[in-house]
């Protein structure tokens, strides 16, 4: 079974839904396909082992070919090429490596080369296996960082999805394909207006979903009656806690040290995966 | 004489930005305003603005299939990079990228490019000046070019309007959309946060900008949270030759202040709006003065 968590606005708790269910669950892949910030490896200590170096193809061109014809820019949709009078300059982060400049070239003068966007890293505790990917400074593609995070992964058993924030597409690439994606959302007026945006980007996908509330405190009702309205189920409501908070800003997660959360996160487990994904 | 801009961004979500970046906007004289983050937008949901302008945004196109022309022969399935094309010639759109390589290798036509709607741009006016927004429409790709049309609209409402700062509100993360924001500002703001989550995105934020040459400022937001972290927090950034600026307080005003959707500084005068005070004169010391 693959569970994403997901929230739309950013710092709403997602890695603190993640995380606590994984630490939960006994034996359980976790992935962090936030891969722009990366942070559940924080709760485990280090950085993990490298898994792979993720590359991506990028366009190189034969010099010797070429004849300075231009096809190759003007096919490209990315911008990634230019063509001035006797050179071509490929824009190595602009290039997707769709291929697209190689299939029109009348010269055959473009290859390909690999180019490291990332990487992704393993590591282990406790029956937990946490896979990261961290996207290097500068690299502006996420997505297929993601792409290749998610095939790395061994697809057997439980495994956990901690998505980027946002609705955009390197959370379409998270989110797609899992079986059930909460949703992180907290009583405010930003919280919900980014959650009624991931909840109409999640309803295209066709993903089943619901919704934690984190941080839950009175006097935002705007909150529960959109829930209400859209047939949303709640599936677990967070304290606004300033100890929460504090273990939080020391790496700790609040499972660890209050048993009673143990157990409501032990039965929100078993409630998404019908007990028996474990 | 050029519109200084400044890119408010964090690293990591939720640690202030657009709390902050309201607050300047309310204390700066006749500034342009920008929100960057256009995948999730909450800066109108403070500034209440009025459309004045709004055009579609078209991202990347879309293929489509005309099954009456397809021989289902499976070239396209085998040039396309991002498996958006099945074995049995069923298009993901989610996962197209509109490269067009498959309507280029179609031996019979059957694929045509289509152009798709991916967002709504606006100019609109809000009480404390001119703001360039966006909303990407749901699930769609290309927010970093969203994100750049938002720009050029900014710097055009500066030049019409002869203003002296632009406020941007950024993204989340260091990847395709952050960098869009960051390209051709004067200096970044990182509002972090005092966690060892908020470092790490503090970090990345502050190396990215170094990475793209642009001076970084950076100021601790709730910092008593875990004051130990806030210091390591600063020292780091001195190390890296960021400016730190006067930490700013943990206060229920934030909250309270967008439930009333104000801005912090419209508020009250607690704590956190005079942090906030401090800072925009500190902001503009560096930013006008120094790097003039």
């Amino acid at each position: 079974m693959r569970l994403a968590v997901a929230s739309g606005k950013g710092g709403t708790g997602k890695t603190t839904v993640a995380l606590g269910l994984a630490i939960v669950a006994g034996e359980v892949t976790l992935v962090d396909c936030d891969v722009e910030e990366p942070d559940d490896h924080l709760f485990l200590g280090g950085k993990g082992d490298l898994v792979e170096e993720v590359t991506i193809p990028v366009a190189r061109v034969d010099e010797d070919r070429c004849t300075h014809c231009g096809e190759c820019a003007r096919a490209c949709v990315f911008g990634a090429i230019a063509v001035v009078k006797d050179q071509v300059i490929v824009i190595d982060d602009m290039c997707h490596g769709c291929g697209v400049c190689g299939l029109v070239c009348p010269e055959d003068a473009i290859h390909e080369e690999r180019r490291r966007i990332g990487e992704v890293t393993l590591q282990e505790r406790n029956g937990l296996h946490l896979y990261t990917g961290f996207l290097d400074i500068g690299q502006p593609l996420a997505t297929p960082l993601i792409t290749r995070l998610k095939t790395l992964v061994p697809g057997n058993g439980l495994q956990i999805l901690d998505s980027p924030p946002g609705t955009a597409c390197p959370v379409v690439e998270t989110i797609k394909n899992t079986d059930h994606c909460l949703l992180v959302t907290e009583p405010t007026p930003f919280g919900l207006f980014d959650l009624t945006m991931a909840v109409d980007m999640i309803r295209e996908l066709g993903v089943p979903f619901s919704v934690v509330v984190n941080r839950d405190r009175e006097g935002y009702a705007a909150l529960d009656r959109y829930l209400a309205k859209e047939g949303v189920p709640v599936h677990m409501r967070i304290p606004d806690s300033m100890e929460i908070a504090k273990l939080y800003s020391r790496g700790l997660h609040f499972v660890e040290t209050m048993p009673e959360w143990r157990e409501r996160f032990s039965r929100l487990l078993d409630e998404l995966t019908g007990g028996g994904a474990r | 004489m050029t519109a200084k801009r400044l890119l408010v961004m964090s690293g990591k979500g939720g640690t202030g930005k657009t709390t902050v970046m309201a607050s300047l906007a309310a204390l700066a004289d006749e500034p342009i305003l920008a929100d960057c983050d256009v995948d999730a937008p909450d800066l109108h949901l403070l500034l209440d603005p009025e459309v004045r302008e709004s055009h579609e945004y078209l991202g990347l196109q879309l293929a489509t299939i005309d099954d009456l022309l397809c021989t289902k022969c499976g070239s396209c399935h085998q040039v396309c990079r991002y498996d958006a094309i099945s074995e049995d010639i069923i298009l993901d759109e989610t996962s197209c990228e509109g490269c067009t390589a498959c309507s280029i290798v179609c031996p019979e036509g059957a694929i045509t490019m289509v152009d798709r709607v991916a967002g709504d741009v606006f100019v609109s006016s809000t009480r404390f000046g001119p703001m360039a927004h966006a909303k990407l429409r749901a699930g769609e790709e290309a927010s970093g070019k969203l994100v750049m049309e938002v720009r050029s609209c900014s710097d055009r409402l500066a030049w019409e309007h002869g203003s002296e700062h632009i406020l941007i509100d950024g993204p989340p993360g260091i990847g395709c959309p952050a960098i869009s924001a960051l390209s051709g500002v004067d200096a970044v703001l990182v509002v972090a946060e005092p966690t060892l989550s908020g470092r790490q995105g503090m970090s990345r934020a502050v190396e990215l900008a170094h990475h793209f040459d642009v001076p970084a400022m950076a100021v601790v937001n709730r910092a008593e949270l875990n004051p130990e972290e806030a210091t390591v927090i600063e020292e780091w950034c001195r190390d890296q030759g960021v400016e730190v600026f006067d930490r700013l307080p943990y206060d229920t005003a934030a909250t309270d202040a967008m439930m009333a959707r104000r801005t912090v500084v419209e508020h009250d005068d607690g704590p956190l709006a005079q942090g906030l005070r401090r800072l925009w004169v500190q902001i503009q010391d560096v930013l006008d003065v120094r790097y003039d």
